[in-house]
C-alpha cells in the first residue's frame, strides 16, 4: 500500500496526478507508458520538493517534466511509434481525401465559417471537444500529431527523434489536421446533418 | 507540369503544409491567388487559423 501523502507539497502532487495523466494519456497512447511517465514526473517532482505561489505554476513546473518524460519514452519505444505510423498509413488514410474533396478537387462540402472564434476559446467545453477530436485518432497519428502541438518539437525533431522521413511526418500531419478540422466541424461548429 | 492555379484540395494542402513546414515561394504565391479567385477556401484558411489558435491555447492553458 503506498504511504499516505503527509507533507502538503506532496498532496498537491497527488492532486495534480489525473491532470498529468490526461496529457500523458492523450499523448503516448499506451496507458502502461503514460502511468509510467506520470510516476517519473511525480518522483522526479518529489525528489526536489518546492513551494510555488500559485497554483498554476507548479502545474506548469510539473507538465515541463512531465513533458521530457514522454519524450524519453517516445526516444526509448521510437521502432514501435514508426511501425504503427506506417500501418497506420497504409490503412484506408485516403478514404477522408476522397470525403472531403471530390474527384475535381472542389470541396465535397464547402468549409463553413466558424465566425469569431474568441467565443468558442473561452468555452470549456469547446477544449473537451478538441480533446476527444484528438483521442479519436488513430494511435500514430495522435502521437505525432500531438508531439507537434503539445510538446512543441519542430518536424525535423520528430523525425529524428522517431527516425520518421519527413514525407511520412508531412502526410501523418496532413492527415490529422484534416481529421480535426472535420471533427471540430461535425461535432462543435455545427454544420453537420444534426445542425438546426 | 502542374497547371499553376491549384485546385482548392492543392490549395488545401498547402495551406496545411503551412503549419508545419515553410513552403516554397512559388507554392505561397499560387495558393494566394487561388484564394483570391477561390470562394469557398478562404473559409478554409481561418478554419486552419482558428485551430491554430485554439491549439496554442489549449497547451498553453492551465485550466483547474
Amino acid at each position: 500500500m503506498p504511504p499516505e501523502p503527509v507533507t502538503p507539497f506532496e498532496q498537491q502532487l497527488v492532486e495534480h496526478r489525473g491532470y498529468l495523466l490526461k496529457f500523458a494519456r492523450l499523448q503516448l497512447r499506451n496507458e502502461s507508458w503514460a502511468e509510467d511517465a506520470v510516476s517519473e514526473t511525480i518522483v522526479a517532482a518529489l525528489a526536489k520538493p518546492q513551494s510555488f505561489g500559485q497554483r498554476s505554476q507548479l502545474k506548469t513546473w510539473l507538465i515541463g517534466i512531465l513533458k521530457h518524460k514522454v519524450i524519453d519514452i517516445f526516444r526509448h519505444n521510437a521502432r514501435t511509434v514508426v511501425l504503427e505510423t506506417d500501418s497506420d498509413m497504409s490503412h484506408a488514410n485516403d478514404a477522408l481525401d476522397a470525403l472531403v474533396f471530390k474527384t475535381n478537387g472542389h470541396f465535397a462540402q464547402a468549409p463553413s465559417d466558424w465566425g469569431n472564434p474568441e467565443q468558442d476559446l473561452q468555452s470549456q467545453q469547446f477544449f473537451a471537444v478538441l480533446e476527444a477530436c484528438t483521442d479519436k485518432m488513430p494511435a500514430a497519428m495522435g502521437r505525432v500529431f500531438l508531439m507537434r502541438e503539445w510538446l512543441e518539437l519542430s518536424s525535423d525533431d520528430i523525425c529524428k527523434e522517431l527516425g520518421l522521413s519527413a514525407t511520412n511526418l508531412y502526410v501523418t500531419l496532413h492527415r490529422a489536421r484534416l481529421r480535426l478540422r472535420e471533427c471540430l466541424e461535425l461535432n462543435w461548429f455545427g454544420t453537420g446533418p444534426d445542425s438546426p | 507540369m502542374k497547371p499553376f492555379m491549384p485546385t482548392c484540395k492543392e490549395a488545401a494542402a498547402l495551406l496545411i503544409a503551412n503549419e508545419d513546414r515553410l513552403i516554397s515561394l512559388s507554392d505561397r504565391v499560387r495558393v494566394r491567388l487561388h484564394l483570391m479567385a477561390c470562394k469557398t477556401c478562404p473559409n478554409f484558411e481561418r478554419q486552419l487559423l482558428t485551430m491554430r489558435s485554439a491549439l496554442r491555447q489549449w497547451r498553453n492553458d492551465k485550466p483547474d
